[in-house]
């Protein structure tokens, strides 16, 4: 076993564990702060995969951004005076067996298939090479992503803004 | 073997074990005096009363938005920096577009106000060991900025 | 045991697994939210394992970088809906919220 493989085992371990927490926590905040330790444990996975550049944007966007913004919505989703911001569950045991069925029945799957596994290298920084893709083959993507930030920005804003009296 | 991200894991674990470390040394070397004001739960300028489950302004969320969006406008301009100039006119006009696409929505923000903060009137903050003004038409007056 | 492809596709596996009984067991929209954000998490896992095990190029990482920035676009227009319910319903939970007119 190589330092490698305990790297992984490690990262895999926080990001199910704290994804447990996330989905069976009856305090949201406390769903909130354990999904931050899953999404820095996935950008962990990246970077054992060779991908730095997107475990970077991964911390950037996901735990610097996505995160707060869902932690500004739980505190304005809130009672003034509801201190125990408890949530509620419903059909949590047909949810289990179901649940429990589809992840048995995939993990076995996953791990029947004789995958054509051809491991590359791992490259030193994927910037570059990532960014002559962008330039590329997947230009028409990189402008659409443009507008469609400019698309989300305008409706959410729009959306969220106090009226004016 | 140690790769870059490999020191950059043994710095986390550094912080990580860091801080609980540092916070439990000081608890034994520090000279501890407490008084009423101290044992207040720390606040700047606000009074430390009622519940922190208060419910925020959605101006917090809009501006929270706005970082979101241009963040990721950041992260996607970092490859195009790195490339653009292997490619000529052409390269430096693709990122040229995105940046006018998303400047656009920089002009709506700006034009709807989203940018401005209408700041509130300051309550100034009414401590309790406060001591007893001279009489009390002056202290009418220090209460109220 | 040496970790290969199999390993990632089971992580991503059970990640996705919770990412569905989030959505499907918590009455909190915040919640559900949190439960799609696992399972794009996971599909990206799924993505950047392939590319580097798959002899795909990095056509893989860059699909990965587009959900990443997708999830970001879903989760400020996603928020901002919840807190517009919010302001109607004064609460957000999902099964509570069946009108479309009040």
């Amino acid at each position: 076993m190589s330092l490698y493989d305990i790297i992984f085992y490690l990262f895999a371990l926080l990001v199910l564990v704290s994804a447990f927490i996330t989905v069976t926590s009856k305090n949201i905040v406390h769903s909130a702060f354990s999904l931050m330790f899953t999404l820095f444990g996935v950008a962990g996975i990246y970077v054992l995969l060779g991908a730095d550049f997107l475990g970077v944007v991964q911390l950037l966007v996901y735990v610097g951004g996505i995160l707060i913004l869902m932690i500004f919505g739980v505190m304005m989703t809130n009672e003034i005076t509801n201190v125990d911001i408890k949530t509620g569950t419903t059909q949590v045991v047909p949810a289990i067996i179901g649940v429990g069925l589809f992840a048995g029945a995939l993990t076995s799957m996953m791990l029947r298939t004789g995958w054509n596994s051809q491991p590359s290298e791992n490259m030193d920084t994927t910037t570059y090479a990532i960014g002559k893709l962008l330039l590329t083959e997947y230009v028409l993507i990189f402008e659409l992503l443009g507008m469609l930030l400019l698309v989300a920005l305008i409706g959410a804003a729009s959306v969220a803004r106090k009226e004016k009296e | 073997m140690l790769t870059e991200f490999g020191k950059i894991f043994i710095f986390i674990l550094l912080a990580v074990v860091f801080v609980p470390l540092i916070v439990y040394v000081a608890k034994f070397i520090r000279p501890a005096r407490p008084t009423k004001e101290k044992l207040k739960i720390y606040e700047c300028g606000e009074n430390p009363e009622g519940s922190p489950w208060i419910k925020f302004n959605i101006r917090f969320y809009v501006i929270a938005l706005i970082f979101l969006i241009f963040d990721v406008e950041v992260v996607l301009l970092f490859p195009w920096a790195l490339t653009y100039q292997d490619f000529g006119f052409y390269g430096f006009m693709v990122g040229i577009i995105f940046l006018l696409i998303l400047g656009l929505g920089m002009a709506y923000e700006w034009r709807k106000g989203d940018l401005e903060w209408e700041r509130p009137k300051p309550i100034p903050p009414i401590l309790d060991d406060e001591p007893p003004a001279e009489n009390e038409e002056l202290k009418e007056e220090s209460l109220t900025i | 045991m040496q970790v290969e492809l199999t390993h990632f596709l089971v992580v991503s596996t059970l990640l996705f697994s919770m990412g569905v009984f989030a959505i499907v067991t918590r009455k909190n929209a915040i919640l559900v939210l949190m439960g799609i954000e696992l399972m794009l998490n996971a599909a990206n896992i799924n993505f950047v394992a392939f590319s580097k095990f798959g002899g795909f190029g990095l056509s893989g990482q860059v699909i990965a970088l587009f959900v990443i920035i997708l999830a970001a676009a879903e989760a400020a227009i996603a928020l901002a809906i919840v807190l517009n319910i919010y302001k109607t319903f004064s609460n957000v939970n999902v099964d509570e919220i069946n009108n479309l007119k009040e």
